[in-house]
């Protein structure tokens, strides 16, 4: 009796363990990387440890800085982009009745749908065409496509679950079609659209492709000053890097966490 | 604002290709109460968002005293509604979904809060201002979406079904509590129900529907005694119809058959004169409470009574109806004035 509960719990527990690995493993490597200062093969820990990288990545020249910058103007824009084509796309899709309202969402997937390689080669050909490559605009257009989808998937769910008749009420009591929006709908919809923020939010923060082919190499983000630093064997710098691209996610992990409880994210696909 | 009288001429609304509203006339006198009355489907709810302007319509005219309100959009309209499912705004608190027309109309603050305080306590929620709706009952929440409604002193007010969402006691209580509080402001309203006894109960005129058309429009005890046809009756619990037989009282020269309720059919009594009786097996008996309902096979239909005393199924029994009580139709179902009635006599 003792024995066998006494062997679940081992089991349970070394379960547990190996799962912990699988998530963490690969993480506190990373964290090993950005303080080890010597770190050669037959070892399994570092021989040296310090903030000797941290130093050379945030020298002044070194462009982390620069690039920190960058990762979350371009973020911040391409959410803004998105939610400013979303919000009225959203709202039209869930509430006019549009002739072929399932194509166009259809359509919003595209980008999705193909491999996303071809698609920012040809974006790139025709960036450079209008002298849009390497600069920030082209970078945040870029970065506003796959968001794109997001957004206006989410809005439109977040329009739907609105009650209609939550806006007639305010129409009855006096309140033009572009007042009741505000008053009414958008405060209703907002959790959802909040939602719709995050995901291009994340997304734009470790774009990697799209920036590569339009936006390198006079505009460089976290991801690809981390791709730079991994290929250049710089394995310090690298990790360094991904630490501090995790600042703005966990950043925003707790805004949604403040803003959004579980109970408000569920009613996302109301 | 005063309270105004609404006119409706010719009202006729489409949805895609079909014909929700037929030509509806309607004269509403100002500070009265008017019920549209028929089952789901009847275009009753459509009619009066017709009236608040969300449906547009194909053709006919709607006025408001001196008023067109046919072309003008919602909020131009002040017919304030009150919506089956509230629609209170659940992101704003108690006082800010009050409080929001007279916001809309530039009212200041502290004015704003003075008409709310004074609104709460009219509904008997006094101290409720900061509460989230969230938080109240279906009545509460009823009251604070009639408040909301009122707060602006419309000219007309709109009820979609405003009881259907509540408990039988608290919808019975209401009843009588929205009646006073309608006559008490002197406001013209226009209810949507397809509870005949919520209509009978609170109108002052019920204009009885059936596919998009009126079927009638009468005051409760002119509906309730003399339905315009068969269907209406049926609609109003006239559960019973007879063909009329020879021997049967004459209640109307052109009478081919006649509509009666339960509850003024008896089983087994002494027959009174001028009475209308039928014979039968009695299929069913049933307790209800202040009697039984009993159900009898005879020679035309199946009939319901009520008998004070219970009966065995299988034995014979004798149906009789007042002739009082019973409603005669013509041969194309409509039902025959009791003028018909006199002139027989006479």
């Amino acid at each position: 009796m003792m024995t066998s509960r006494w062997l679940t719990r081992l089991g349970l527990g070394a379960a547990l363990g190996l799962m912990a690995f699988i998530v963490f493993g690969p993480l506190l490597n990373l964290a090993m990387w950005a303080f080890a200062e010597q770190w050669f093969y037959p070892n399994r820990l570092p021989t040296g440890w310090g903030f000797a990288f941290w130093e050379r990545v945030f020298r002044p020249r070194a462009g982390a800085w620069t690039s920190l910058f960058n990762t979350v103007l371009v973020a911040c824009s391409a959410v803004l982009l998105s939610m400013a084509l979303a919000i009225p796309a959203g709202y039209a899709l869930a509430r006019q009745a549009l002739p072929g309202r399932s194509v166009i969402m259809l359509v919003f997937l595209l980008p999705q749908a193909f491999p996303n390689l071809p698609i920012f080669v040809n974006i790139a050909a025709i960036f450079y065409q209008w002298g849009l490559n390497g600069t920030l605009v082209g970078v945040v257009l870029v970065h506003s496509l796959p968001g794109l989808v997001y957004a206006v998937w989410i809005a439109t769910a977040a329009f739907s679950a609105v009650d209609r008749s939550l806006e007639e009420a305010a129409r009855n009591l006096g309140a033009s079609p572009l007042r009741s929006f505000f008053d009414v709908t958008l405060p209703q919809a907002l959790p959802g659209l909040l939602a719709a923020s995050i995901f291009v939010f994340l997304d734009s923060i470790d774009e990697f492709t799209g920036t590569f082919f339009v936006g390198a190499p006079e505009i460089t983000t976290l991801p690809l000053l981390m791709f730079n630093a991994s290929m250049g064997g710089n394995y310090q710098v690298a990790a360094i890097t991904a630490l501090i691209l995790l600042i703005p996610s966990v950043g925003f992990m707790l805004v949604i966490e403040r803003f959004l409880k579980a109970d408000v994210l569920s009613r996302v696909g109301r | 604002m005063s309270t105004e009288a609404l006119t409706l001429t010719d009202v006729t609304v489409d949805l895609g290709r079909q014909r929700i509203l037929d030509g509806i006339r309607l004269d509403v006198a100002p500070g009265s109460f008017t019920c549209l009355l028929g089952p789901s489907g009847c275009g009753k709810t459509t009619l009066l968002r017709a009236i608040a302007g969300f449906t547009p319509l194909r053709g006919g005219e709607i006025r408001l005293g001196s008023r067109t309100l046919t072309h003008l959009p919602p909020e131009k309209r002040e017919t304030a509604m009150v919506f089956q499912s509230y629609a209170l705004w659940p992101h704003m608190s108690v006082a800010e979904n009050l409080g929001y027309p007279l916001k809309l109309r530039g009212v200041a603050r502290a004015e704003r809060a003075r008409k709310v305080a004074k609104t709460l306590e009219r509904l008997e929620l006094a101290g409720f201002e900061e509460r989230a709706v969230t938080e109240l009952s279906g009545g509460q929440r009823q009251r604070i979406a009639l408040g909301r409604a009122l707060i602006i002193d419309p000219p007309l007010l709109l009820l979609d079904e405003p009881l259907s969402n509540l408990d039988a006691a608290i919808r019975r209580s209401l009843r009588s509590e929205l009646r006073r509080l309608q006559k008490s402001l002197g406001i013209t309203t226009i209810m949507v129900t397809h509870d005949q006894e919520e209509a009978l109960q609170m109108a002052d005129q019920i204009v009885l529907m059936r596919s998009g058309k009126m079927v009638q429009v009468a005051a409760p005890q002119a509906l309730y005694e003399q339905p315009a046809d068969l269907g209406a009756a049926r609609f109003l619990g006239v559960d019973n119809t007879v063909t009329r037989h020879a021997q049967d009282p004459v209640v109307a020269s052109q009478a081919v058959t006649f509509g009666f309720r339960t509850r003024d059919a008896r089983i087994n009594e002494p027959v009174r004169p001028a009475a209308l009786t039928r014979k039968g097996r009695v299929i069913e008996c049933v307790y209800t409470g202040d009697g039984y309902h009993v159900s009898i096979d005879t020679v035309d239909a199946e009939l319901f009574a009520t008998s004070a005393t219970s009966v065995a199924p299988g034995t014979f029994a004798v149906l009789q109806v007042p002739e009082s009580a019973l409603i005669p139709f013509g041969p194309d179902d409509r039902h025959l004035p009791p003028l018909d009635r006199h002139e027989d006599i006479a």
